[in-house]
């Protein structure tokens, strides 16, 4: 069944904050929330669908996170999704809302991410080990080492041997969100950087460099999707996913190649669904994990061939008003916001943003009609949730 | 310089064989029973077919660097890496060499065990 249409995104809002010491994590969910459906001009009580991932408090003990939330929440429900895929949960969530309520299994449905890492001094790297003990691979990766920088380095040195990507090139992503950034007042980096600057900030994991990898932030987001009946009854513009796909991409049993993540297939599907290309697309919310991320997902989603990935990023290709892909116009995680190492939820509210002409001025793309987004949850060179959305502006 | 000490892995009942293997300096690997293929992580049921039982064989150990990315700034340095294995499948592990510079993507290298922080031994690889 298309999506277009089914369901209406009606609101969307982004916490300020990047360094909630003040602010519990369930806090920070009832706050994105309420954000969200004050933008919608909806209340808490209107809202009978709801969808979360593995940030909300509790989750790690059994049964107790996503039921915790909805009492805090003060929510009454008739359906709830708790689909878990690390960054990329939301993405999907968005899909998983659509046909939810064109099922007529709920008219409001709200999604929220947050996360509190800088706060809690949290690393990936801790988060990631925490939760690995009992996965079945952990006991023949833990010992190696793994800690998310030296995954995605494996990731761009392969890119590299294969393609002949340059840290060069690479760099360019980071200066690109840069260049967004310094219009966002929330950003964590709001400085531009130069290519330079990138490569002479010190290697954590060759062959990435420090500005190779995104912020680690807290914050969050949300979004309220609603049934068209209730959508046109506001007074927003009318942002309706006509596109989407989702997989998990695994190692396989040994048989993998790192340069092809998930997005390959849910590029493909989303794409189709839409009845799109990528060369429709005017703007594309990009997950940024690490510079090497979003190059590998481009070729994959299909703006460009295979191995093109570091010619198209290079000279601000994925610059707003310069290149032919304005990207992350918020910054991104590379620069504005990680929030709980789940980059996800920012990357649908900043296509919002575009398609509603609300984005700051000097990087809103004109008459933006049509925008991507897309996830990678969890590592680019192992096991990872794929998540694509195209979202278009009704007229 | 001294190399690093990896964590002990935690076996379940249904890899002990290939810990245990390991202690003997032994690669261990499994075949999927229905299409012959060789696969790593071990596991009771294939990935491939969900059939069982995976028949265990050892491996030649010698295998080619698919990927690696070094940690300069770890104490001590390391390098991980995904070697992909004579019989086929790619298996994560960590290069030891005491010269991190002249490691390259598609070089041989060759199985060694090494012993984690509990004595357990852990397969590792070198050039060779």
């Amino acid at each position: 069944m298309s999506l277009k249409g089914q369901a209406y995104i009606v609101g969307a809002y982004e916490h300020p904050t990047r360094h909630a010491v003040d602010k519990s994590l369930s806090q920070l969910h009832v706050e994105v929330a309420l954000g969200a459906l004050a933008d919608a001009g909806l209340s808490i009580e209107d809202v009978d669908g709801y969808f979360c991932a593995g940030d909300v408090a509790g989750w790690d003990a059994p049964g107790v996170g996503p039921t915790s939330v909805v009492e805090y929440l003060g929510l009454k429900l008739r359906h709830l999704d708790t689909t878990e895929s690390w960054g990329s949960a939301y993405i999907n969530h968005v899909e998983h809302a659509a046909r939810a309520i064109a099922a007529g299994k709920c008219r409001v449905a709200l999604i929220t991410q947050a996360g509190r890492p800088r706060a809690e001094k949290m690393s990936p790297e801790l988060a990631h080990r925490l939760q690995a003990q009992t996965a079945p691979e952990s006991q023949f990766e833990l010992p190696y080492g793994p800690i998310v920088t030296n995954m995605y380095g494996m990731c761009a040195m392969r890119h590299m041997y294969e393609h002949g990507t340059t840290s060069e090139q690479l760099a360019w992503i980071k200066v690109a969100a840069s260049h967004h950034a310094q219009h966002n007042p929330n950003a964590v980096l709001q400085n531009v950087v130069t290519v330079d600057e990138v490569l002479n900030s010190p290697v954590v994991a060759t062959p990435l460099h420090r500005l190779d990898c995104c912020v680690i932030s807290d914050g969050g987001g949300a979004v309220v999707l609603a049934h068209p009946d209730v959508a046109k009854s506001l007074n927003k513009p009318l942002v309706t996913p006509i596109g989407a796909g989702f997989t998990v991409k695994h190692l396989n049993g040994g048989y993998f190649d790192i340069l092809a993540s998930g997005g390959v297939q849910t590029g493909a599907e989303a794409f189709a669904q839409a009845d799109v290309r990528p060369a429709d697309i005017q703007y594309a919310s990009l997950y940024d994990s690490f510079t090497i991320t979003v190059l590998i997902q481009l070729e994959n989603l299909g703006f460009c061939p295979p191995g093109q990935g570091g010619r198209f990023v290079a000279d601000g290709g994925l610059i707003s008003g310069v290149g032919k892909l304005p990207f992350n116009t918020d910054g991104g995680g590379l620069c504005n916001s990680h929030p709980g190492n789940r980059g996800g939820m920012t990357k649908i509210i900043e296509a919002v943003r575009q398609l509603r002409n609300e984005a700051h001025p000097a990087v809103q793309v004109p008459s933006c009609g049509l925008a991507l987004v897309h996830g990678t949850g969890g590592q680019l060179g192992a096991r990872h949730g794929s998540a694509t959305l195209i979202l278009e502006r009704e007229e | 310089m001294s190399n690093r000490i990896p964590a002990a892995p935690q076996p379940w009942p249904e890899t002990e064989i290939f810990w245990k293997a390991a202690n003997e300096d032994k690669l261990l690997l499994q075949r999927c029973p229905a299409t012959g293929k060789a696969f790593f992580y071990p596991r009771t049921y294939s990935p491939f077919t969900g059939a069982s039982p995976c028949e265990w064989f050892q491996a030649s150990g010698r295998g080619v660097i698919y990927s690696f990315s070094i940690l300069p700034r770890a104490q001590p340095p390391y390098c991980i890496a995904y070697v992909t294995l004579e019989e086929g499948p790619k298996i994560l592990t960590n290069i030891v060499t005491p010269d991190y510079e002249s490691l390259k993507i598609g070089q041989s290298v060759q199985v060694i065990f090494v012993e984690s922080t509990d004595g357990q031994k852990v397969p590792m690889f070198e050039p060779s």
